[in-house]
């Protein structure tokens, strides 16, 4: 059976791995490279890497880092941030990224989705859809949550899934940070509407929040920063409670 | 020396650090002789089977594989493209396994994507494995279950996890991306 996946996120600046609140307050969490070698010894099922600090300052990806993750880790990884155009794409994936993950790049130019998924296939391209629930409405937000789109949510997963996504990575800026749980009901919308695997990002503060998005929607991942970074709830006993509630986890 | 099939196909990088972190030297390249003078061949890849196979034929490099002599290990596209046709892009194939392979109906999500087991080994790559051991997969097309078939995994249906024939060997899923059990699998083969 397809395990669910449990993926850390180590956000990326300057080389160093930060968490911040509700996408500000930025604090120091670690050398990225010990980071992701701790999480696969502790047996997470992949890891995603993002510059977070990339589509802003314009800075491109950090490919270095990339070419020292790829020689360290042995399971797949995802590196995103500032990546605009298919030639940034070829330099992480020939840096040894095994997916990319694109926002505001595929907000501003939707067909990048196509030419990604042309040249590497769709399993290569995340798109990551930042969410915020606004006047009754979950709406697509880009450049670190700083600027709305225009576009409504769910619209917009139906819209990256045609142009040729391999998978979204989708996470609640409200419940981003909170220690609250996951956002229900937008991943339970669009992972109904889309034959993509979503993974649920934003909100995780307990080993019931995962039990909860794994049940509750059709999620197939689960991914959290800072409560793997400070230990909060390490991915061991994680995935054995998971395990003991019946979920299918590896 | 492990040679490395260098294609128009992705993830060679990613076979060649695991071969690294194995403690084996490694060289990726397109060049017959080389590949034909290897100890062992790794032919991997992600990517579209039709555009491969104009790749390797243009190239000669169907018949390079054909003449190996020495274990060969195709991983993911690399397996399909050992087959004997794909429906992807309607591609006849190296057919050094007497399958084919076929798109995942839509009944569930496609692709097949992250960790799955396998049961039903057989064969020197599962040495000291069971059938619990879970591996990473991505993949929207599955070659079907054959004589060949050395394991299996469900997904949708039945389909090969990994076959053998003679010198070549071939996994659908990812060894090199599949942590410890992808390098025990791994280092399997290279002790061949």
């Amino acid at each position: 059976m397809l395990k669910k996946r449990i993926i850390p996120c180590l956000d990326i600046k300057d080389g160093r791995t930060v968490k911040g609140i509700n996408f500000v307050g930025i604090r120091d969490a670690g050398d990225p490279i010990e980071l992701a070698k701790n999480y696969v010894k502790q047996g997470a099922d992949e890891l995603v890497f993002l510059d977070i600090t990339a589509t802003i300052e314009n800075r491109s990806t950090l490919i270095d880092l990339v070419k020292r993750i790829a020689k360290e880790i042995n399971i797949p990884f995802t590196v995103g941030g500032g990546i605009s155009s298919v030639e940034d794409v070829s330099k992480l994936i020939e840096a040894g990224a095994d997916k990319v993950s694109i926002n505001s790049s595929a907000v501003k130019r939707p067909e990048l989705i196509t030419e990604i998924a042309e040249k590497f296939g769709s399993q290569c391209v995340v798109v990551a859809i930042d969410t915020k629930y606004e006047n009754s409405e979950w709406k697509v937000f880009v450049n670190g949550g700083r600027k709305f789109t225009g576009l409504n949510t769910v619209e917009w997963a139906q819209q990256v899934e045609e142009k040729g996504a391999g998978e979204i990575l989708l996470t609640s800026m409200n419940n981003d940070g909170t220690k609250a749980g996951f956002a229900i009901d937008i991943t339970n919308d669009v992972s109904s509407v889309v034959n993509l695997p979503v993974i649920a990002s934003g909100g995780a503060g307990l080993k019931e929040h995962f039990k909860n998005v794994f049940e509750k929607t059709k999620a197939t991942g689960g991914l959290a920063a800072s409560i793997f970074h400070y230990g909060t709830i390490p991915i061991p006993e994680l995935k054995n409670y998971l395990k003991e509630q019946k979920i299918a986890i590896r | 020396m492990i040679a490395i099939i260098k294609y128009n196909a992705g993830n060679i990088s990613s076979v060649k650090n695991a071969l690294t972190r194995l403690g084996y030297e490694s060289i990726i390249t397109s060049d017959s002789e080389e590949i034909l003078n290897a100890d062992k061949v790794i032919f991997p890849g992600v990517g579209q089977a039709s555009s491969a196979m104009k790749y390797l034929n243009e190239r000669n490099l169907d018949k390079t594989i054909l003449s190996i002599k020495k274990p060969m290990l195709g991983i993911c596209l690399g397996q399909q493209l050992m087959c004997a046709y794909s429906e992807e892009g309607s591609t006849q194939c190296l057919g050094i396994f007497n399958t084919k392979v076929k798109k995942f109906p839509n009944t569930e999500l496609v692709p097949h994507m992250g960790w799955n087991n396998f049961s039903k080994v057989k064969g020197e790559l599962f040495n000291g494995l069971e059938n619990t051991n879970n591996v990473y997969f991505v993949h929207s097309y599955y070659a079907e279950v054959n004589e060949q078939t050395t394991a299996v995994c469900d997904y949708i249906k039945p389909f090969s996890a990994a076959m053998q024939k003679d010198n070549f060997y071939a996994t659908q899923f990812h060894p090199e991306k599949s942590a410890d059990i992808g390098e025990q699998i791994l280092k399997n083969f290279l002790d061949l």
